[in-house]
């Protein structure tokens, strides 16, 4: 119980941190972005006394306010879920744009992290389990090349050879927005599907390394121990060793690093987004940045901070529960 | 290496003439301990050759360049050829001419940012170990934050606001990547803490900085040169994905400024292969030739890992022999 009230407060004080960073870089930042942004945006048309305001709002300087009570201002619209407006997308609420982007990050990321952290458990167990095989000696170099190849290159030489030179798949978007419209049709369903194939497919092969070389270094320790022999001597059949004995007590770290993948989902695709154009929240901070769009910036920032947060507790929880040696020990 | 360190402590306690070799044999003999490292285990020696590989023609490279990697010319993007080796860009650029200079800057900033991160987290991590007390609670809980909080993300809203450059871009990874080498100092340091040369220094009135960066210090080389490598993979990473989203000065030739303009050209569509293949493909080999010498330190580290190959037995088994004083330096 103690544990769980100091990991609570940890987390809640990482959450302020988070919001206060979020709140004090603009302030931080050198220069006078208010006017460098008018000047910029007066090139493509005309700037409304509205537009100017809420950009000043933005950056917390349409006040005399002292600093601290900017920052209660602040913390207050955060409280009521006020992120303030886009600029690229003026006056449209940051919230909206972020509801409409969430849901395709999310959907692509679940996918893709369930089927690597899957595939790339049971290919460790395996690798660890034949150690020395054919299918070790492969598979093991190949996988600590392929993780050390630069994510957007990977996803960038998939698009040309899959998209470009066979044309299997669609060069971006996430779906045939020409042809058919939104909806829970069998065609919309398809498109999705074919749309998020090639930037899944690419995710999957970035992460299975970790995986598996997580799981397969975990599981080569506990073949060692001699519970594992105990086992053998018993003569129990080795599928069994191999996974309820050995895979399973491997299988914590991976665990752990499953939980907070999920919670990088919200945030984590912003290469693939962007080399694919996907319409997701990485996508849209990567345009908010280009357009310096700061409120969505800000906004887009503050929300994959809380759901790594959320899904970092989440994973500190689970650990505590699968091994009870975790809070023994920070209990005691 | 503990009487080393003792002999060395009795001749700045009290004896004035000091008991140490002269300064180029000890230069000498840590030569001859650094060239036995690299050659200890084949990862390690493959590895240091590829990353040698990058380093001089990062140094040497652009003497040998005959044309500006900036000079435009009216031959739009031409396929490689003799006098353009790797064909041109949108512009007419020598592409080939654009990545030798951009290894200069990948290169050489990614190390550098590496040291700095290294530099960063041994102060946090030996300085917390070291004192404990208040000092150690607070480094730990702004290490422990600094952990959870997303660094993707968090360098792109930085890299937003600040003015873009090599500098802000190093920096925003040093600001987001110091917390997990200096978590693992940090507990190496607490336990070293109380051995007995330490005790020791401390008794025999060793000002306090010098005890935790001329006594502890040494021996945790392992543990920061294992950390400073697979930092350095990340850095060059992160370097290549930040300025591949636009966040870096587009003026410098580099391998991430090569693939960001050749997205921004439509390289893609346009299937021009040698603009975008030979940047990633040199992140990846570096990135490769890193993570092979660190796959080598955690095979000497933890010979569990290492796969015995039956027809080298012997050699294995005589390198290990002499071997031992190198393996005690890696575990620290």
């Amino acid at each position: 119980m103690r544990h769980l009230i100091r990991r609570i407060l940890f987390y809640l004080g990482a959450v302020w941190v988070a919001v206060t960073l979020d709140f004090f870089i603009p302030r931080l930042a050198p220069g006078d972005p208010v006017a460098a942004l008018v000047g910029k945006m007066s090139m493509k048309g005309y700037v409304s006394p509205e537009m100017r305001q809420t950009l000043a709002a933005t950056f917390g300087l349409n006040t005399t306010d002292p600093l601290w009570l900017q920052y209660i201002h602040y913390l207050n619209n955060l409280v009521h879920g006020n992120f303030g407006n886009s600029i690229q997308y003026f006056p449209t609420p940051v919230s909206t744009l972020i509801g409409q982007d969430i849901g395709w990050s999310i959907m692509l990321g679940a996918v893709a992290v369930v089927i690597s952290f899957l595939l790339g458990c049971f290919l460790g167990i395996i690798t660890a389990w034949k150690r020395g095989s054919a299918l070790d000696t492969i598979l093991s170099p190949l996988m600590n090349f392929l993780s050390a190849i630069p994510y957007f290159w990977l996803a960038l030489l998939s698009l040309y050879v899959f998209a470009y030179l066979l044309d299997w798949f669609p060069l971006s978007g996430g779906y045939d927005s020409a042809n058919i419209d939104p909806g829970w049709t069998l065609d919309f369903v398809g498109s999705v599907i074919q749309y998020a194939f090639l930037p899944a497919l690419t995710l999957v092969i970035s992460s299975l390394a970790g995986w598996m070389l997580t799981m397969r270094n975990s599981m080569l320790t506990t073949l060692s121990e001699d519970y594992v022999l105990m086992a053998k001597a018993k003569g129990l059949t080795s599928g069994r060793i191999m996974l309820w004995y050995a895979a399973r007590n491997a299988v914590l770290p991976n665990i752990t690093g499953f939980a907070i993948a999920i919670g990088a989902i919200v945030g984590g695709q912003l290469l693939t987004e962007m080399v694919f154009s996907y319409p997701g929240i990485g996508y849209a901070l990567l345009q908010a940045v280009n357009q310096q769009d700061y409120a969505m910036v800000q906004s887009i920032f503050l929300i994959i901070t809380l759901a790594v947060l959320g899904a970092n507790f989440l994973a500190d929880m689970l650990y505590a529960v699968l091994d009870p040696r975790v809070r023994q020990e920070r209990s005691a | 290496m503990k009487v080393q360190q003792g002999a060395q402590t009795l001749s700045s306690a009290g004896v004035l003439v000091p008991s140490r070799p002269p300064g180029y044999t000890r230069i000498l003999h840590a030569l001859r301990a650094f060239w036995h490292v690299l050659t200890l285990n084949r990862k390690v020696a493959t590895g240091s050759a590829i990353v040698g590989f990058f380093i001089v023609v990062g140094l040497i490279g652009p003497f040998f360049m005959t044309i500006d990697p900036e000079a435009t010319s009216h031959l739009f993007l031409t396929p490689p050829a003799p006098a353009h080796l790797l064909g041109t860009t949108v512009v007419g650029e020598d592409i080939f001419s654009q990545l030798v200079y951009g290894t200069r800057t990948s290169v050489f900033w990614g190390l550098g940012t590496g040291i700095l991160v290294t530099v960063l987290s041994v102060l946090v991590g030996l300085v917390g170990g070291y004192f404990g007390g208040v000092v150690d609670d607070l480094l730990t809980l702004l290490t422990n934050i600094s952990l959870v909080l997303p660094a993707l993300p968090l360098a792109i809203v930085l890299a937003a606001y600040f003015p873009r450059g090599p500098l802000t871009i190093s920096l925003v990874i040093v600001c987001t990547n110091w917390a997990w080498q200096a978590r693992v100092l940090r507990s190496q340091t607490l336990s070293m803490r109380s051995r007995e040369f330490v005790t020791a220094a401390r008794l025999s009135g060793e000002n306090v900085w010098r005890i935790i960066f001329f006594e502890i210090f040494p021996n945790e080389i392992g543990l920061v040169v294992a950390g400073f490598v697979s930092t350095t993979i990340y850095v060059v990473l992160t370097w290549a994905s930040l300025e591949f989203l636009g966040l870096g000065d587009g003026t410098i030739p580099s391998w991430g400024g090569i693939l960001y303009w050749a997205q921004q050209a439509g390289a893609l569509g346009g299937g021009l292969w040698w603009w975008f293949v030979p940047p990633g493909a040199c992140i990846a080999v570096l990135g490769a030739g890193l993570s092979l010498i660190n796959f080598g330190i955690d095979e000497i580290a933890d010979p569990r890992l290492h796969v015995e190959r039956p027809t080298k037995v012997k050699k294995a088994k005589k390198k290990s022999a002499h071997g031992n004083t190198n393996k005690d330096a890696v575990r620290g």
